[in-house]
């Protein structure tokens, strides 16, 4: 792995883009999709890919779990609101870890960052752990950061044991 | 006999259809002594879905795969043979393959480094001049294959019972439909990179029933076509009025409907425009030339739902997919499920099919994790089976005209599975 060199065009920290993954993690912790979805720009993407899928995966090579574009996210998020979407209803208990964030690339127009992710879903008294790291692209609108694609990698083999993927992890 | 009579005393499935009763005893869902026979009767006798041609497309390439609590490697030999063998060390026992896919001249078992190649023989084995000479006389010393390997347009099955009716005998009446999949394509059909590996906590008959249950499309799925409506501005054309539910015989069972949503082969809806549009016309078209109007209609606008027994699903609707499902206990399965689609399809073809795909189906669809927690529920439910003892499939018994939201479907199913499972006598 080369050595990691800040890249210089960006005007925000580390620290700056930790507090908004932080406070995107808090979002989804507390059921507020609509706010949640309000941090992505207009054609933005969303994608999980199979369990264990390289980071070049392709869904429009690859059969993933979730491929959304920016339509299907708000029609993904105003699903979960609703008492029909029989899975998460009532919601389950959800806890988003983020931590080892690192910016690997790009500028205030579209910049790289990755973390490491575990999120916990409970609910009528089993827990479900989600594992992997996230793939951000990022951008700078207005002094605003906005993600315009977001790519959850799940670690595990395989999901036997979590199921499905009902929540956002 | 009624309500009142002890679960225990009667049959687990209680087929009294002349008199418009049909249940089937929660103890099948969760008793562990069922699940023993079943192994042995049904996943043990049964012809069971391996995988597909395409995916060990060039002599070498191997994949490994669990079938029947087998853990298995099925590959692709250099003459062009494809094998499937117990993924194990005919000297100790260890796993000789490690990887889940790759394209290799040999398999090394790492413990004594034993190594066969991909006809499963012996080709190493250190120290060999310790060993006497017709050591591996009769193969012994080789990678042991499935009892029985057999195809059907480029599906692998394997059987476990040397004595099983041949593959094609197997399948009856569902050639009909598999060939209404693989005739889509000229050129042979293919598993789209990436498998859907998830589980269900449930017992596996309940995914059986719901792969093919009409029934429940309005109530479990009323968000996903609120989706459909939001994205198409309306639910759209059927084209195709029928709704057939079909016993096919030894288990086996299919519908057939129209449904409102775009296929890739070869209907189109609104949100995929022009383009979409102009593309599925050219493929009805070629269709038409290769089939005739009758059969290219069918292929195109008829959704097939089908279970071939006891656990293996072709469902050619928003998009293929193929998925097996099997018990790891009572209340516990695992799920594998595939992409299908043509070979050598457009790439911006094949963007739609997969989009298409994960609109209903999968783990992250707006579809399959309500079905996942419907399963669940009814699982949990049968906590209370001791008490509340049996689960009702009468829909649909004596009419004459039933359709996919009847229960014909899944009669088929537990009618086999009674017999496998609790014998003719019973």
């Amino acid at each position: 792995m080369s050595a990691h060199v800040l890249p210089r065009k960006l005007s925000v920290s580390r620290s700056d883009i930790e507090d908004f993954l932080f406070g995107e993690a808090a979002l989804l912790d507390d059921w507020k999709l609509t706010e949640w979805v309000a941090l992505f720009e207009q054609g933005a993407s969303y994608y999980v890919p199979t369990a264990g899928a390289p980071d070049d995966a392709d869904p429009a090579t690859s059969l993933f779990y979730i491929a959304d574009d920016y339509h299907r996210l708000t029609e993904r998020v105003k699903r979960l609101l609703k008492r029909t979407a029989h899975v998460e209803f009532p919601h389950s208990r959800c806890r988003h870890m983020v931590s080892n964030v690192r910016i690997t690339g790009g500028d205030d127009s579209a910049f790289s960052v990755t973390s490491n992710f575990a999120t916990y879903r409970s609910k009528r008294g089993r827990t479900e752990l989600y594992f992997g790291h996230h793939l951000y692209v990022l951008t700078l609108a207005s002094g605003a950061i906005r993600i315009r694609q977001k790519t959850s990698f799940l670690d595990s083999d395989d999901i036997a044991e979590q199921g499905k993927v009902s929540i956002i992890i | 006999m009624g309500f009142q009579t002890p679960v225990a005393e009667l049959p687990l499935v209680d087929d009294r259809s002349a008199q418009g009763i049909f249940r089937v005893a929660r103890r099948a869902f969760v008793e562990s002594d069922v699940l023993d026979i079943e192994r042995r009767e049904i996943f043990g006798k049964c012809w069971l879905y391996l995988g597909h041609e395409s995916e060990i497309a060039e002599p070498g390439d191997f994949l490994t795969r669990g079938v029947a609590g087998r853990s298995l490697i099925f590959a692709r030999s250099k003459d062009d043979e494809v094998r499937a063998f117990f993924n194990t060390c005919p000297h100790r026992g260890a796993m000789v393959c490690r990887e889940r896919q790759g394209n290799a001249a040999m398999f090394r078992c790492f413990y004594h480094s034993w190594a066969f190649d991909l006809d499963g023989k012996l080709i190493m084995r250190p120290g060999n001049e310790s060993y006497a000479e017709n050591a591996n006389a009769n193969g012994e010393h080789n990678l042991v294959p499935v009892p029985r390997l057999e195809a059907y347009r480029g599906l692998y099955f394997l059987n476990l019972d040397h004595n099983a009716v041949d593959l094609a005998t197997y399948l009856g009446n569902t050639k009909e439909f598999i060939d209404l999949v693989m005739d889509q394509c000229a050129d042979g059909m293919e598993v789209v990179g990436g498998t859907q590996e998830y589980g269900f906590k449930a017992n596996w008959k309940l995914l059986a029933e719901n792969s093919m249950d009409g029934y429940h499309g309005q109530p479990t799925h009323a968000t996903y076509f609120d989706y459909v409506m939001s994205t198409n501005g309306g639910l759209g054309d059927t084209v195709v009025k029928i709704s057939k539910p079909h016993d096919l015989g030894g288990g086996h069972a299919v519908v057939e409907y129209g449904a409102p949503w775009g296929r890739p082969i070869a209907k189109s809806v609104p949100a995929w425009g022009k383009e979409g549009e102009d593309e599925t016309a050219a493929l009805r078209a070629s269709l038409t030339q290769r089939f005739g109007e009758e059969r290219a209609k069918r292929i195109a606008y008829t959704n097939r739902n089908m279970v071939i027994f006891p656990n293996f699903v072709i469902n050619d609707i928003m998009a293929i997919t193929l998925r097996t499902f099997e018990p790891v206990g009572p209340g516990q399965m695992r799920v594998n499920a595939w992409a299908l689609a043509p070979k050598g399809e457009a790439p911006k073809s094949r963007q739609r099919r997969l989009y298409n795909y994960l609109e209903f189906l999968g783990p992250g669809g707006f579809a399959t994790p309500d079905d996942c927690e419907a399963l669940a529920l009814c699982q949990e439910g049968y906590a209370n089976a001791g008490e509340a003892g049996w689960n009702d499939i009468s829909k649909g018994l004596n009419q004459d005209r039933p359709s996919i939201e009847d229960e014909v479907q899944m009669r088929a199913f537990w009618r086999e599975w009674s017999l496998r499972v609790e014998g003719e006598g019973r």
